[in-house]
């Protein structure tokens, strides 16, 4: 009875606003910024066509290069913390004991608050006279006088950073793969257990290998984040020193905000956006396969 | 670690004659169990401790670990900072609302089409409706903000709420299309065997069913539009229309003291915490059910 002729267009009815917003806020967007990276456009002056002339401006454009680094490097140092943390927290939470229970809810506390509103209470405790970071480390003796943590030294304040980040989002791969570990059948457990093998071995043998496609799909999914990484050095950094912490989002920002040079930011931003596209595709098929 | 281990340990225990070194590492996980909460707990409550410390204590250096004394201050300055915390709570929850509320509407509807219509080139509609899971929404905002400059929605609640609806919406498609396919047909049938319409259906025994996922996707639109901040900074330019995350942005460099206000920055990061911990923990399930859907499924 659904399969009649009027009821395909109550079907296309009841498509049409999702679809009509998303030719609006989404569709019509992205060819708007196709259209402009091939334009040079400050806002003041009309739009010019330049043909690929912002993409080779990039491409020669030293500061695009140093983002583009730093933001690989922080991705590169971020992601295996996560995943290798994330995962051991997994195997420590994912049995029903009561405090493990209480564990996995704490650790992922932080994933559902604000990572504008974390990246400012790291920004309070790596303040260099007013941190708790530094007090402590004071009064422990590590150190022997307040360090700048954030905005004087590149390294420093990617420490600090990440340090914040992990602390942020860990979480989300934990809880992912305590879901993944408590679906293995448990006679698959039990086979394990008769052929006695030890911990360790169930954990390379079985445990992880029958995670593994949820290790890879959180491995992207942080990944792909990471590459997107904006807030955290906005606040914290905003791109000290000399704008060696802009990751590559901070500089499609300064570039079409407040620089205006909107042909220019849109190139940067097409760049971007074809590099998160690998990563995605990749993420794509994999859940794809999941389903079968 | 697991049950299993548990188990395995017990074994091990009895073969061995004694229960000492099982139990002693017991404890140790116990103890780093005990360790991790310390961890992660400790950052949100010295926030929270050092928003009640007073006005001279808050801006103390070196840093006081606990406060000496309780006072609100920090909360009463933040309460009467620039336009005032009121427009700024406004702000974040009317936006949080409209991207709820927007996301619904287009979202139930479309799940719905998706799971139960005869639609001409489904795949291919469903695909473009995720589109914006492949074209991140970072790389969009300056055609958005041109386009929002022209049509005047720069600075005002919709626009940014529909920035969010954007982002929000292939996630709850997804979401909600799976859990309207879940639903037994046969209770749809004997309702349209009685004579009720595709509408009717769809608001007596769809939504009903779909109820968890609907609850989940409320939750992740609230969650996203209360915390989120590029799309806000580009978006709201003027004062009076930052949200939570912005006007806190902006007090961490400026204040009418000259320094950072500390006392205040931890009073607004303890009022913007507040909802998204509470929502987690009263709807822990829905949380790590969407989770679940939408990162790895």
């Amino acid at each position: 009875m659904y399969w009649t002729r009027r009821s395909r267009l109550t079907g296309i009815a009841y498509l049409a606003p999702a679809v009509l917003f998303v030719l609006a806020f989404t569709a019509y967007p992205l060819a708007r910024m196709v259209w402009m990276s091939f334009h040079s456009w400050s806002l003041i002056t009309p739009p010019s066509w330049v043909g690929v002339g912002n993409y080779r401006r990039a491409f020669a454009d030293d500061q695009f290069w140093v983002s583009f680094v730093f933001t690989l490097k922080y991705t590169a140092i971020i992601t295996p913390i996560l995943i290798v943390g994330g995962y051991l927290l997994a195997l420590l939470c994912s049995s029903p004991s009561p405090l493990r229970r209480v564990t996995r809810t704490l650790v992922f506390v932080p994933v559902v608050i604000g990572l504008g509103v974390s990246s400012l209470l790291w920004y309070w405790l790596f303040s260099t006279d007013f941190g708790l970071v530094n007090r402590a480390l004071l009064d422990l003796g590590v150190i022997s006088k307040p360090v700048l943590w954030l905005g004087v030294d590149a390294d420093l304040s990617n420490l600090a950073i990440t340090t914040s980040v992990v602390w942020k989002v860990i979480g989300f791969g934990m809880i992912l793969f305590v879901g993944a570990i408590q679906a293995i059948p448990t006679e698959i457990h039990e086979a394990s257990l008769v052929d006695g093998a030890g911990y360790r071995q169930r954990v390379t043998r079985v445990i992880l290998p029958l995670t593994l496609r949820t290790v890879l799909v959180v491995t992207l999914v942080s990944v792909i984040g990471s590459l997107l990484a904006f807030d955290q050095f906005y606040i914290m950094t905003a791109g000290q020193p000399q704008n060696e912490t802009a990751t590559s989002v901070f500089y499609v920002y300064l570039n079409s905000f407040p620089y205006l040079r909107l042909g220019y930011g849109a190139a940067l931003s097409m760049i971007l956006a074809l590099t998160i596209l690998v990563f995605t595709v990749v993420q794509l098929l994999l859940t794809r396969r999941s389903h079968a | 670690m697991t049950a299993i281990a548990e188990r395995r340990r017990s074994r091990r225990a009895v073969a061995v004659g004694g229960r000492q070194r099982p139990r002693r590492r017991g404890y140790l996980l116990g103890a780093l169990c005990v360790a991790i909460c310390t961890v992660m707990v400790l950052p949100l409550v010295v926030s929270v401790l050092a928003s009640v410390k007073p006005t001279a204590e808050a801006a103390a250096s070196p840093p006081t670990y606990l406060p000496h004394g309780l006072s609100l201050d920090s909360y009463e300055r933040l309460w009467t900072y620039q336009q005032g915390l009121p427009t700024y709570l406004f702000n974040s929850l009317g936006t949080a609302l409209l991207t709820i509320a927007f996301t619904l509407l287009l979202t139930v509807p479309a799940g719905y089409a998706l799971a139960r219509f005869p639609i001409p080139a489904k795949e291919v509609v469903f695909v473009f409706l995720l589109l914006a899971l492949i074209v991140p929404y970072q790389a969009l905002l300056t055609p958005m903000f041109l386009m929002f400059a022209e049509i005047g929605l720069t600075n005002t609640l919709v626009g940014l709420a529909i920035l969010h609806t954007a982002i929000q919406l292939p996630l709850s498609l997804y979401v909600l299309r799976n859990s309207f396919s879940a639903v037994p047909r046969e209770l749809e049938e004997a309702a349209i065997t009685d004579g009720a319409s595709s509408w009717k259906v769809l608001l007596r025994i769809c939504i009903p069913s779909a109820k968890p996922a609907i609850v989940t996707v409320a939750l992740f639109a609230f969650i996203m539009s209360w915390n989120e901040f590029l799309g806000a900074l580009v978006l709201m330019s003027r004062g009076s229309s930052f949200t939570l995350p912005l006007i806190l942005a902006a007090a961490r460099t400026e204040t009418s003291l000259g320094g950072t206000d500390w006392g205040m920055l931890q009073a607004g990061i303890t009022i913007s915490v507040i909802p998204c911990v509470l929502f987690y923990l009263l709807l822990q399930r829905y949380y790590v059910s969407g989770l679940m859907s939408g990162a790895v499924k």
